[in-house]
């Protein structure tokens, strides 16, 4: 079980879990539950490809369920190093288990990260 | 006249809903359930065995009178004074310019009685459209016809029923046209396990046409519990199944008992989100995305619903003056996951040809579906367009509707 209190948040309803792998920070993003259970079942994600350049704030990627479509935004600026295939090959994992298997993408973080990220009691007022 | 309460409303099965930890949406003016758990389980389940959908949000009207049957001849498209007591007919409520205001099921219920169900969002504009024919409805009142059987009544609310939100008797013509959607729940039970389902609900009793017997597109009637129960064999799903009119008292109970009925049969509550993607792949039009005040029925492949040897009926006028090159309704099947959507535009070669009405991946038949208005010259069966999807060009081929038809 994810420990939701160690993840970092965005308005825009993703998470992101911050490691350290030789000397890099790598931030694995997903979205949360909340926006997973917004969208209804996910059916299909196109996500960066590895190797690509994200910007935060910019859109990085689509979430599209039966009844809507959702941007991903990139919540981090840095460079995809890891796409999570089990997610384009299975998009549901986004609604099964969104803070484990339905990982998104990893980024290598570049710069300072963004300022205006939410601890897990910040998103729980956001999403009250 | 008076106004209808505030939106949004709630259903009578609200707490129910509530407790089956369902999202809601607003529709229509109504916060109703959106999905339960999954909106493709759901939609399977309907598929393969049974949904239960609280669709109250829809509005109903009680026409009746002597001259019920040739006041819906002038006020809707179809010919209605035709049909058989016990029969159900899809018809449309057509403005002066022979756009439509609304799509409706109409159910003969009496010699001089009908059910009129009409879309929610719609209440009002059917309610003012009814007024209106009312009003330029002269002629008819002066033949009175010498005959008057008995009707079979609509059940009664049998308590708790304020004042009717919209209500006319037109003076001497023995008409009434009354608006009864806050006295009934109305709750659709639809997929292949349904009849079995309805008819080992404890509480119900058919006391008409049995269910075996009861063909598509008619109803019969019963009692659950003691109130009156009309049963509708109609739906909007593209499966075999019933919707249910029972006054709101005892809507809770009866929808409780499906879902216990059905527990062991497959049977799911579901939403309006599995509804839209069942009704999609049915090749059924949503008012609001198939249908609107610029669309005349034969854009929209509805050109038989119309009676256009009747007399004198409102839209006549306008439906012969339409352009003849009006984009016309299509679908559209494409490969991969990615569906076109509501608005997206759809090309033949370089040329913007159409716009999408209604798209998802279906969840039936694994590909994206799609409903679009699209010019007559790229409408054929079989032509290949393509959908702008946010930018990126999906190839699309023209296909006849439905998409999905069951097994009969």
């Amino acid at each position: 079980m994810t420990d939701l209190t160690a993840l970092s948040y965005t308005s825009e309803h993703e998470w992101i879990a911050l490691s350290d792998e030789d000397g890099a920070t790598i931030a694995t993003v997903g979205i949360t539950d909340f926006a997973a259970d917004k969208l209804g079942d996910v059916v299909f994600v196109e996500l960066p490809g590895a190797d690509s350049a994200v910007t935060a704030g910019d859109v990085c990627g689509e979430i599209e369920s039966t009844k809507s479509v959702g941007e991903l935004y990139a919540p981090i600026t840095g460079t995809v190093v890891e796409v999570n295939d089990s997610v384009v090959d299975d998009p549901s994992l986004v609604n099964a288990e969104p803070f484990a298997g339905g990982w998104l993408i990893k980024i290598r973080v570049e710069g300072d990260l963004p300022g205006d990220l939410l601890d897990r009691a910040a998103y729980e007022d956001l999403t009250a | 006249m008076t106004e209808t309460p505030a939106p949004p409303r709630t259903s009578p099965l609200h707490d129910r809903h509530e407790a089956l930890g369902a999202s809601f949406t607003d529709f229509g003016g109504w916060n109703m359930p959106v999905r339960y758990t999954s909106d493709l389980a759901e939609h399977h389940a309907v598929r393969q065995a049974a949904g239960l959908f609280d669709i109250s949000h829809m509005a109903e009207f009680v026409v009746a009178g002597p001259l019920a049957a040739r006041f819906l001849d002038y006020v809707l498209a179809g010919r209605l004074s035709t049909m058989k007591v016990g029969k159900a007919k899809y018809s449309l409520v057509l403005a002066a310019s022979g756009g439509i205001i609304d799509d409706v099921i109409v159910y003969r219920t009496g010699d001089e009685h009908f059910l009129v169900i009409a879309n929610a969002g719609n209440r009002d504009a059917v309610a003012a459209a009814f007024q209106t024919a009312q009003a330029t409805w002269a002629s008819a009142a002066d033949a009175l016809p010498s005959s008057a059987a008995a009707a079979t009544e609509v059940p009664e609310p049998s308590e708790g029923s304020g004042p009717r939100s919209f209500a006319f008797v037109a003076g001497s013509t023995g008409l009434t046209v009354e608006d009864v959607t806050d006295d009934y729940a109305l709750i659709a039970l639809q997929g292949p396990a349904a009849r079995g389902i309805l008819s080992s609900t404890p509480g119900v009793e058919i006391t008409g046409t049995a269910l075996d017997e009861l063909g598509y597109y008619a109803w019969t009637e019963g009692t659950f519990d003691g109130a009156p129960l009309f049963v509708a064999r109609t739906g909007y799903t593209g499966e075999d199944g019933y919707e249910l009119l029972i006054p709101t008292a005892h809507a809770a109970a009866l929808w409780d008992a499906a879902l216990a009925a059905g527990a062991d049969r497959g049977l799911v509550p579901c939403g309006l989100a599995a509804r839209d993607t069942l009704r999609l792949e049915a090749g059924m039009p949503l008012y609001g995305h198939e249908l609107s005040r610029d669309i005349v029925p034969a854009q929209a492949g509805l050109g038989r619903v119309v009676a256009v040897d009747k007399e004198g009926f409102i839209g006549k006028e306008g439906l012969s003056s339409g352009p003849a090159d009006a984009p016309v309704l299509v679908g559209l099947v494409s490969e991969g996951r990615r569906a076109g959507r509501a608005g997206y535009p759809v090309l033949h070669g370089d040329d913007t040809v159409g716009v999408i009405t209604s798209g998802a991946l279906s969840p039936t038949l694994g590909h994206p579906v799609a409903m679009a208005f699209v010019a007559p010259a790229a409408s054929a069966i079989g032509t290949e367009l393509s959908i702008d999807v946010r930018g990126t060009r999906i190839p699309a081929t023209v296909t006849a509707l439905p998409f999905y038809r069951r097994n009969a």
